[in-house]
């Protein structure tokens, strides 16, 4: 294989001697385009693992008589977020053209190019397929972090519709602000890889699904907390160390091509901020809790890397660290206080993807000279107040036509037997013996 | 015939079970279970909250014998688990009215072996 591949590095000097200047440029052209585009599908193959990460992590925190309803969720969210952002998301994300003042835009139903779309002439980092699918495994991300925060007792079907109206529309509605080149982006907000457009959008939906669903039974009861341990510490570690695989074309991705000194730069903000945020979240839990909690640690990853996520090309190493170990210190910290003001995430969603998030896009005003903390802090509260409200509508909507929450008795019995008739672990008992 | 039936914990198994097979006793049904006595329950800590964890594991054996082997096997198995804290597990040893064996049909003791 050495010999191909070196004689695949000497072709291009070949031609280069051989053939007239300008020709000997477009090849050189082309071959940066494909190796841009290639990138950035590698990246769309990452974001996607993260979907297998989310399912481990969401198992891993909730009981195992609800793994199959949970898997199930999962499962349907990356169809529904493909499909949608296929059929309208992507052009409502990216209308090119903005009506109400940056606010709104819409290029039509469906996909789909003529020939110049497959060319540097679209983008010099991809083409207009690679675009929409990269694109596309974001969106169903947004759905997946509300699933762990409602878990457990949201009835199967009122999520899927859920899950549908807010990928397909609120997700791209609002990302068009700044990705689409909206309001916001005119303002000088800055979202790298979607701290705001992405976490704390899913974030926000989770705190109006929490809260409109209550605590799951036995969670709080006379006014103290009951844990519900999860089921799988090491599934749920599985998911973590898979997120963090996949951030690399989360992050590494949104560079949106191969530019060697950004693509690298990233690779190492977000590992370092990752890095951090589990130092952030042991040093926190050591010491304020009793025992160092590995729940809490993970989460302190996860925290580490959406608080990067705005800023990972934009900020310095150093900076990285400090985004990253906050965000840990601030994950455990904002654990802790939704449990008291009894919001049941059984999965700690709300504080890793919405507190971070909002860390993470307000951490570029503080660290990057070239934007500004007020146009930050404008961006998190716009999407905050839309994100919010739209998922309390939406979910309104929901409880007061076809209900919420399962039955009590179906939540006891589990999600899995009451929602699917099946179980996760027919035939399968861990036996303590030897 | 006498059915013992003990409780003991998980960790002891091993040394049990190597007790029995020396004086003897290679026959045993094992469970697990869970159980309160007088070790009382424990706490444990999740995501900064603490558990309360009434019922600990335990291993539950039920071994068919002779009366001739109960004293060995109560005491094989006293040998195995004993630590002399709390929670070390309880053995009960009751009658046993009958007991077929179902590939030969034995019954009695001849079918408890």
């Amino acid at each position: 294989m050495q010999l191909s591949r070196k004689s695949l590095l000497i072709l291009p000097l070949l031609c280069a001697a051989v053939a007239p200047a300008p020709a000997a440029a477009q090849t050189a052209a082309d071959a940066i385009f494909t190796v841009n585009n290639t990138w950035m599908l590698v990246a769309t193959l990452l974001v996607f693992m993260m979907h297998l990460g989310f399912s481990f992590l969401e198992v891993g925190l909730t009981q195992s008589k609800n793994t199959v309803n949970i898997l199930f969720k999962n499962v349907s969210i990356i169809a529904i977020g493909l499909l949608t952002y296929a059929i309208v998301g992507f052009n409502l994300m990216y209308p090119g053209e903005f009506s109400m003042g940056g606010f709104f835009g819409f290029a039509g139903f469906g996909i789909g190019t003529d020939a110049s779309g497959l060319t540097a002439e679209y983008s010099e980092g991809y083409t207009y397929w690679t675009d929409f699918i990269f694109q596309a495994m974001f969106a169903a991300t947004a759905a997946t972090i509300v699933s762990g925060a409602v878990a457990e007792r949201i009835k199967l079907a009122s999520f899927l519709v859920f899950a549908t109206v807010y990928v397909g529309l609120v997700y791209p509605f609002v990302g068009s602000w700044k990705w689409g080149g909206g309001w916001l982006q005119e303002m000088g907000f800055y979202d790298f890889a979607g701290s705001t457009l992405v976490h704390s959008v899913g974030g926000w939906a989770a705190v109006a699904g929490v809260f409109l669903l209550g605590p799951r039974l036995g969670k709080y009861v006379n006014g103290r907390i009951h844990p519900i341990p999860g089921h799988s510490l090491p599934l749920a570690a599985a998911g973590m160390f898979l997120l963090w695989f996949g951030w690399f074309g989360f992050n590494g991705g949104s560079v949106l091509s191969a530019d060697p000194g950004l693509v690298s730069l990233v690779f190492v903000t977000t590992c370092l901020a990752a890095s951090a945020g589990i130092v952030g979240a042991m040093i926190t839990t050591w010491t304020v809790q009793k025992y160092p909690d590995l729940s809490m640690v993970i989460n302190g990853a996860l925290a580490g890397l959406v608080g990067i996520t705005a800023g990972a090309d934009v900020v310095s190493v150093l900076d990285s660290v400090i985004i990253g170990a906050v965000a840990g210190v601030l994950v455990v910290f904002s654990v802790i206080f939704v449990d008291r003001i009894k919001m049941d995430d059984p999965v700690g969603a709300i504080s890793v993807h919405l507190t971070c998030g909002i860390w993470g896009t307000l951490a570029v005003g503080i660290f990057s000279p070239d934007h500004s903390f007020v146009t930050q802090l404008i961006g998190v509260l716009a999407y905050g107040a839309f994100a919010l409200t739209a998922a309390f509508v939406i979910f309104s909507v929901i409880k007061a036509t076809m209900g919420l929450r399962v039955s009590e008795a179906d939540e006891r019995r589990g999600l899995d037997l009451s929602e699917h008739n099946m179980e996760a672990y027919p035939d399968y008992q861990i036996m303590i013996t030897r | 015939m006498k059915l013992v039936i003990a409780y003991i914990q998980p960790a002891a198994f091993h040394d049990v079970k190597q007790a029995l097979t020396e004086v003897g006793v290679g026959r045993m049904s094992v469970a697990n279970a869970q159980g309160v006595g007088q070790q009382g329950g424990y706490t444990e800590t999740y995501r900064g909250a603490e558990l309360e964890i009434v019922l600990r594991k335990k291993v539950r054996l039920e071994i068919a014998v002779n009366d001739d082997y109960v004293e060995r096997t109560r005491e094989a198995i006293i040998e195995g688990a004993r630590t002399g804290n709390f929670g070390d597990g309880v053995i009960f040893v009751v009658e046993l009215a009958e007991c077929y064996r179902i590939r030969t049909g034995e019954s009695g003791s001849p079918a408890v072996g």
